[in-house]
């Protein structure tokens, strides 16, 4: 199990520190995709571990247990935003919050109709 | 009884696990026996913490939803961006590398587009609610692609620190409505395939609604949208004080 999860620390350490690296490449103070580098490097751990045999039992339960856990912490995230704030922050982040939202989602309906991804 | 308060206060993570243990029972149980699964039952539990976040804040007047009040102060450390993007890193276990390149340039389209049309859409409501002044348009603009886009956007341009919560405020909102609409509106704009969740990923951007839109839409796609939303955020951070400062305050003159 902690082999697994030793597994996922490198590559999020690694993945984090990347995006800390490209963001004062660019001159900015934020992590540019720190989540998607460590997600790259996880694939490729596995690939690794996997073409070696250990994948199944130690390795893959550490991991698998994280993945399960997603969802309990997004749930634990929702409660502990600062929701009362974005309720009452007035009539211009409400709009500025939901319209967009609402036509994004109709561009990402066209976009995908245009290039239908899986073809 | 005194004893069992500090214990409680003492163990915040654990109490967080419990506690997100017993909402996520119920919300199945009650996704299941009344309303027999048209909701799944992670929204409902979503949606459930949202609301108790929001009861949290009217109690205490604090930032933090219900992890504000002492016994529930562990859920920021669960749902802190630690663990949050530590799990997020753990779902691309489940993803295939060949499909996130396959779809790697209608990844890059959904960014540019998403970016551009957040921020369009804010500055144009920011201007009629009033503002005129480039730096304010620009932080609101910022905001409405997430609510750390905002603030950046806001401290490198010197914008009120009012603007500047506003900004916030809008993000949170965007998050908010994310994570509410997407499993409603997910059929309707086909959210069903790896390269749908990179592109929706992509436009959305808000990691946290982004995730947790898809947790309740399809946990299988998490990684997907994940892995361009991770990017979102960075990008607008870079684009929004420079090249779309210099575009507002040349239209405005």
């Amino acid at each position: 199990m902690i082999k697994g999860l030793a597994l996922l620390a490198a590559c999020f350490l690694l993945g984090m520190w990347c995006g800390a690296v490209l963001g004062t490449w660019l001159g900015i103070d934020a992590n540019v995709g720190g989540v998607g580098f460590a997600m790259v490097f996880l694939l490729l751990g596995k690939e690794y571990v996997t073409s070696k045999g250990w994948w199944n039992g130690d390795f893959g339960f550490g991991l698998e247990f994280w993945n399960k856990l997603y969802i309990p912490i997004v749930i634990a995230m929702a409660a502990s935003l600062n929701v009362k704030s974005a309720v009452s922050a007035g009539l211009l982040a409400f709009l500025a919050g939901t319209l967009p939202v609402l036509l994004a989602f109709g561009v990402v309906k066209v976009l995908l109709k245009q290039v239908n991804p899986e073809k | 009884m005194k004893e069992l308060e500090v214990i409680l206060d003492k163990n915040g993570l654990i109490v967080a696990f419990l506690f997100v243990g017993i909402l996520t029972l119920a919300s199945d149980v009650f996704s299941k026996k009344t309303l027999n699964g048209r909701i799944p039952g992670s929204a409902l539990a979503i949606g459930l913490a949202l609301w108790l976040g929001y009861l949290g804040g009217v109690f205490t007047d604090g930032e933090q939803g219900l992890a504000d009040l002492s016994y529930f102060k562990g859920l920021s450390t669960l749902g802190g961006s630690m663990f949050r993007d530590f799990a997020i890193v753990a779902t691309a276990t489940g993803a295939s590398f060949v499909l996130i390149r396959r779809s790697g340039m209608l990844g890059l389209v959904s960014l540019i587009l998403g970016i551009g049309l957040f921020f369009g859409f804010g500055v144009a409501i920011g201007w009629l609610m009033g503002y005129r002044d480039a730096s304010s348009l620009c932080t609101i603009g910022a905001g409405a692609c997430t609510y750390i886009v905002g603030p950046v956007t806001g401290g490198a341009l010197g914008a009120s620190s009012e603007v500047i919560a506003l900004s916030i405020g809008t993000g949170v909102v965007k998050t908010i409505a994310v994570t509410l609409l997407t499993p409603v509106l997910a059929k309707w704009i086909g959210l069903n395939s790896p390269g749908a969740a990179m592109a929706y990923g992509g436009i959305m951007g808000t990691s946290s609604g982004v995730a947790a839109g898809l947790a309740a839409t399809d946990p299988t796609l998490v990684p997907y949208g994940a892995v361009t939303a991770t990017f979102y955020t960075g990008l607008g951070c870079l684009v929004c004080p420079s090249l779309f400062y210099l575009i507002l305050s040349t239209l405005l003159g």
